[in-house]
């Protein structure tokens, strides 16, 4: 939920209406939980879940063997998946998936294995939704002194990872 | 200020510019964030108010209810089960004629237990003399909590008011909430002037005996002042859109209504995904409209008679059942169309925090367009072999 908070603070600080919301579950940390955020020039009105998304970002691979992750993804849609291997898995067709090591990444940053902001990172950098200067902000807003550092270099690390990469 | 808030925090902030004075709320689970935020502001001295921590929902609104016999401003927030713990101090701050504002995000009763939302839990307490808003999104269920403590408070009214707005998916969901300041706010409410109050200079006592020969005229009374809170509520609301340019002077609001001929009638955060899906369904040539119901407490009768008058069939998505009955907007709905011969269609929607897609209320108006209602929408057959 905090990846999806950021993305959309950093969305709505970038000019547009943003909404992010979970899909209520299970309230504890660490849990397998979804989370949705949409944004649009005009204010999003709509209530239900994320069925059909342009953008999926996963934040723990060991759960693709249970979960069709790619389920209603729109054709050309982006899969950003925290992953330190290659992904075993079939790609659906004009899918394209972006994999990268944030885990890793939040590791060296943060000295924890959280990695919301190193896929913000990522994201940012994937879709061009959001820039890195917005995001740097929605980081700085949710968290504060050195964390928010850490977490911004972190993000910045992923972000321009993801960019040398493609 | 435009700001991106989750819906917990945004109501936080509107109630702490309404200036409390006692809050009291127990941490049940399920609570919002409200509270906790709150508890926060007041500890941080931040807010000036008397935060206190009881052992019930019970005690919370007891005091509550207390501290307003004293002449304070007061505040609770609770959900399903903590309110039904509340049930009979409810009737006794109508019945005193308090007016303690109280948010509600809306959650389903148990059993079977569950966190999710539907409008089961305010909508049990329809009879009990609150005011009753729903909100359709963050800013409604903020900016409703000044118009409930203005109309509330009203010397004509005096009666407490229930701010709703649905768990998880209003609560819990981060989006631009216009915020007032705290001079906006204290320009639109004024400290609370109690006409009546416990004083030990000129004592006078709430909540006394009433034998038969009186107790009607009590009830009476309190009924007559939910009825006459209807043209208060009109004038806090034009007085709210004339200071910030959001206008509820109406307690309902017809959405692409001038020329529909179908009539979707639905409170609370569903409204918003009825919108997108009417515009759609606009673009096919079906001429559907929206009628928002803002207040349920009093019943806008008048506004649904008026607003429904010229279309030929209406569907009402209700978040709640009155179980062997229909659900409680349809029964309100039907006794407002009685005599005018438009079939109201009632379907039972979204309990216990089942999504609604647009897709749904597309086949909602489907299904009213063959006449097939009065049902509960979406049941998975399979569960019920």
């Amino acid at each position: 939920m905090t990846a999806a908070e950021l993305i959309a603070v950093a969305a709505f600080a970038g000019g547009v209406y943003a909404q992010a919301f979970p899909a209520f579950g299970v309230e504890r940390r660490g849990a397998p939980v979804q989370a949705f955020v949409r944004f649009d020039n005009q204010k999003v009105r709509l209530r239900s879940q994320v069925y059909e998304p342009d953008y999926i970002i996963v934040q723990d691979s060991t759960l693709i063997r249970d979960v069709n992750v790619f389920q209603g993804l729109k054709e050309g849609g982006i899969v950003i998946v925290n992953t330190e291997k290659a992904l075993n898995y079939p790609i659906p067709h004009g899918v394209k998936v972006i994999t990268i090591d944030a885990t890793s990444m939040a590791l060296k940053h943060l000295g924890l294995p959280i990695t919301n902001t190193t896929l913000m990172g990522a994201f940012a950098a994937a879709s061009g939704e959001i820039g890195l200067t917005a995001l740097e902000g929605a980081i700085r807003q949710r968290f504060s002194g050195e964390l928010a550092e850490k977490n911004v270099a972190a993000a910045r690390e992923a972000y321009e990872h993801v960019k040398g990469a493609s | 200020m435009m700001e991106f808030m989750e819906g917990s925090h945004a109501v936080a902030h509107a109630v702490k510019f309404c200036r409390p004075e006692v809050i009291a709320a127990y941490p049940i689970t399920p609570q919002t964030h409200i509270v906790e935020a709150l508890a926060e502001m007041v500890a941080n001295c931040h807010l000036d108010a008397e935060y206190i921590t009881v052992e019930s929902e019970f005690s919370a609104l007891s005091a509550c209810l207390g501290a307003s016999a004293a002449g304070s401003r007061v505040y609770s927030a609770t959900t399903s089960q903590g309110l039904a713990l509340m049930f009979e101090v409810c009737f006794n701050c109508a019945g005193m004629r308090m007016p303690v504002v109280m948010s509600i995000v809306n959650r389903a009763m148990g059993a079977p237990l569950s966190i999710w939302n539907d409008q089961q839990d305010s909508i049990s307490l329809r009879d009990s003399g609150w005011l009753q808003f729903y909100a359709e999104d963050n800013q409604e269920a903020t900016d409703l909590h000044y118009l409930a403590y203005k109309v509330a408070e009203d010397k004509n009214v005096l009666l407490p008011a229930f701010v709703c707005f649905d768990g998880f998916i209003l609560s819990h969901t981060y989006e631009p909430v216009d915020t007032l300041t705290q001079e906006q706010a204290d320009s639109y409410l004024p400290r609370y002037a109690p006409v009546h109050r416990l004083d030990s200079d000129n004592p006078i006592s709430f909540g006394l005996f009433a034998s038969p020969d009186y107790y009607m005229e009590f009830r009476y009374q309190i009924d007559q002042a939910m009825k006459d809170a209807a043209k208060h509520i009109a004038k806090a609301g034009k007085e709210f859109g004339e200071m910030f340019g959001r206008d509820y002077s109406d307690m309902v609001e017809a959405y692409r209504m001038e020329d529909a001929d179908f009539a979707i009638v639905a409170m609370g955060s569903i409204c918003g995904t009825v919108k997108d899906a009417i515009d759609e369904m606009r673009k096919d040539g079906k001429k559907v409209g929206l009628l928002k119901l803002r207040t349920f407490r009093p019943f806008p009768e008048k506004e649904v008679r008026s607003a429904l008058s010229g279309v030929s069939r209406v569907a009402v998505l209700d978040k709640n059942i009155s179980l062997g009955a229909k659900g409680a907007v349809a029964l309100e709905v039907k006794d407002a169309l009685y005599g005018s011969g438009i079939p109201v269609l009632d379907y039972i929607i979204a309990l216990g925090g089942r999504d609604v897609r647009k897709k749904d209320i597309r086949a909602v108006v489907e299904m009213a367009g063959k006449g097939k209602g009065d049902l509960f929408y979406g049941l998975r057959q399979e569960l019920l072999q």
